[in-house]
């Protein structure tokens, strides 16, 4: 049989950045250090506050992110270092990803009035695309 | 027992005597009757909850004004909240509500150093007493027709417009905060009020 590429782009793989979705760090990122079996890896996140774990794969999800030829087993330290030569973190900001996460942030964080004037604002906005429509059409 | 002297008349009958100031039931229960406990305990006054403070606007979710938001003003003897819509941004007059029946915003009304008068007590919204019972007749050959409404004191419309004028210019200082205070409040689908934030 011909060796044919996958079809999977993410992988878990040393290096693989993920993003945490439960426990008390849900919602940051960290990065897989090594592989403990099929169930859980260690991660380790030394710019995002999250300490060195083992940490079940079914509560994270891979991102496109991966630290390029991380060694298996890497240290706090060595990570922190890559992090930051790679601006991992900032391509991770920049992400239509964790923008839409920020923005569902902002939202929900909105008090009653905040979200008053949400809807203020959409309302005046609805109004000029209406208006601007009709007066192209 | 307490007892008291009284003079008696006649010679013979020692001038005075020591009587009981009650007189004695004539009949006793045939059971012993149980006393109830006196409680020593004073009930404390309401807590109100830290999340609401003069100027606060409150979210009414029961009564005649549920939905509306309106101003907090202080809290009376009873525990209960003073509040005002104001009456001429939505209609809310001075009101007493009870703080369980209200969800406290974020948004604050800065009052400044505004102060309700001490008269706006539980006294000040309690009814008044019906005036001079009707006479049956004259009830009963009413019926049906609608009770004339009684006017609105215009002492407490005086009241409502004094207390209003300080509260709406704080109000028109902040942007869309008076349409905030017009428009009234309600879940759409999705929303969960113990997930949200006010």
């Amino acid at each position: 049989m011909p060796d044919q590429p996958s079809v999977f782009k993410r992988f878990v793989e040393v290096g693989r950045v993920v993003l945490l979705n439960s426990g008390p760090h849900a919602g940051s990122v960290a990065v897989i250090a090594e592989i403990i079996d099929h169930n859980r890896a260690i991660i380790d996140g030394p710019l995002t506050g999250v300490p060195r774990q083992s940490f079940p794969y079914r509560h994270l999800t891979l991102t496109p992110l991966v630290l390029t030829k991380l060694p298996r087993g890497a240290g706090t330290g060595v990570i922190r270092k890559q992090l930051e030569k790679e601006a991992t973190l900032d391509k991770w900001a920049k992400s239509s990803w964790a923008q839409k996460r920020a923005a569902v942030e902002t939202r929900r964080k909105l008090s009653d009035f905040d979200r008053f004037n949400v809807m203020v604002l959409k309302k005046s906005r609805r109004d000029a695309v209406r208006k601007s429509v009709k007066k192209s059409a | 027992m307490a007892t008291k002297e009284v003079q008696v008349k006649g010679d013979k009958n020692g001038g005075t005597r020591l009587i009981p100031t009650s007189k004695a039931p004539r009949f006793y229960p045939a059971e012993d009757v149980r006393q109830p406990k006196k409680s020593r305990k004073s009930p404390k006054p309401t807590h109100l909850r830290q999340s609401i403070t003069p100027g606060t606007v409150v979210i009414l979710l029961a009564g005649r004004f549920r939905g509306k938001r309106v101003v907090f003003l202080k809290q009376l003897e009873s525990g209960l909240l003073l509040v005002t819509g104001p009456y001429k941004v939505n209609g809310v007059p001075l009101r007493r509500v009870n703080q369980a029946y209200v969800i406290a915003t974020s948004t604050k009304v800065d009052l400044g150093d505004f102060s309700v008068d001490e008269k706006f007590n539980d006294a000040y919204f309690a009814k008044s007493k019906a005036k001079g019972a009707n006479s049956a007749e004259e009830e009963f050959f009413e019926e049906g027709k609608p009770k004339a409404k009684e006017a609105f004191p215009e002492s407490k419309a005086a009241d409502q417009k004094a207390i209003d004028q300080a509260i709406i210019e704080s109000v028109k200082k902040v942007n869309n905060l008076s349409k905030y205070l017009k428009a009234s409040w309600g879940l759409s689908k999705g929303q969960f009020p113990h997930a949200m934030v006010f």
